[in-house]
């Protein structure tokens, strides 16, 4: 039998895998790339806890489905305004990105 | 037994895979590591006997998302995947608070004592929640059911749809 602390720490340290790429990387979409990290182990939490703490119950799993597809939303809209930022300033990376434009 | 060794094993997996998704130089192999993570906690859905969440998982991220991803860095750069330099204070900075936020994280989830639902919770067996149950959910409209969310949902991914088309279009 699994504890369910250990799937805790393994969310966790995937969550803050995602805080370190964000922080730490340049280009728009490996920050993006963290982003879903971070997503991912918050839709892990909530299913462990529903089966561990209310195992007759199945909210966490209905949350972590719509999670999962608020995260495939905000993902196309996030690289559909990725590809138009390449479009006009040739790069992704964030350093060079400081020119807001109409 | 054998599920406390496929546990530990896609633990492994997923650990291994995020720091490099988050260390590697080059963005497509960030990518598939990420692809990596994501394939391996369906597997840890299926461990819990989520089967639908899984099968969503799978299909929604890995099969969806990851080929959004592999099209947008293939789209945007232009010489290869090339090295980000990388700078070191950002570097510092983020390693700093990771670590601590983890080594925070960490030991309250060890030290808490959770009130489980029943004193030695068994998680393999029976539980599987069937697939009429979960539609059944999705499709109520009374209290622990689910249609109000689910047709907003419907309404956020068509906004998304026109969104993304009205951005993305070339003017």
């Amino acid at each position: 039998m699994i504890p369910m602390e250990h799937y805790l720490v393994v969310s966790s340290i995937m969550f803050f895998a995602g805080i370190y790429g964000c922080i730490a990387r340049k280009n728009l979409l490996a920050i993006l790339i963290s982003i879903e990290l971070i997503l991912n182990s918050v839709e892990i939490n909530f299913s462990v806890f529903n089966r561990y703490l209310y195992p007759e119950q199945m909210e966490g799993m209905f949350f972590s489905l719509f999670g999962i597809a608020v995260s495939a939303a905000e993902t196309a809209v996030a690289i559909a305004i990725i590809i138009n930022i390449y479009r006009n300033a040739q790069n992704i990376d964030v350093r060079h990105i400081d020119k807001m434009k109409g | 037994m054998g599920t406390i060794i496929t546990f530990y094993c896609l633990s492994a997996l997923i650990i291994v895979s995020a720091v490099m998704a988050v260390t590697s130089k080059r963005i497509l192999r960030a990518a598939t590591f990420l692809l990596f993570v994501l394939i391996a906690t369906a597997g840890l859905y299926l461990l819990l006997n989520y089967h639908f969440l899984a099968a969503v998982q799978l299909s929604v991220y890995a099969g969806g998302i990851l080929i959004l991803f592999i099209f947008a860095i293939l789209l945007t750069s232009p010489k290869g995947d090339r090295t980000e330099p990388e700078d070191r204070g950002k570097v510092a900075m983020g390693l700093a608070a990771a670590l601590s936020g983890l080594v925070i994280t960490a030991m309250v989830t060890v030290k808490h004592i959770f009130l489980y639902a029943d004193p030695n919770p068994t998680v393999a067996g029976d539980h599987e929640i069937n697939m009429k149950t979960i539609g059944h959910a999705l499709m109520g409209t009374e209290k622990y059911q689910y249609l109000l969310p689910f047709e907003v949902l419907s309404v956020l991914l068509l906004v998304c749809i026109i969104g993304g088309i009205f951005i993305a279009r070339k003017r």
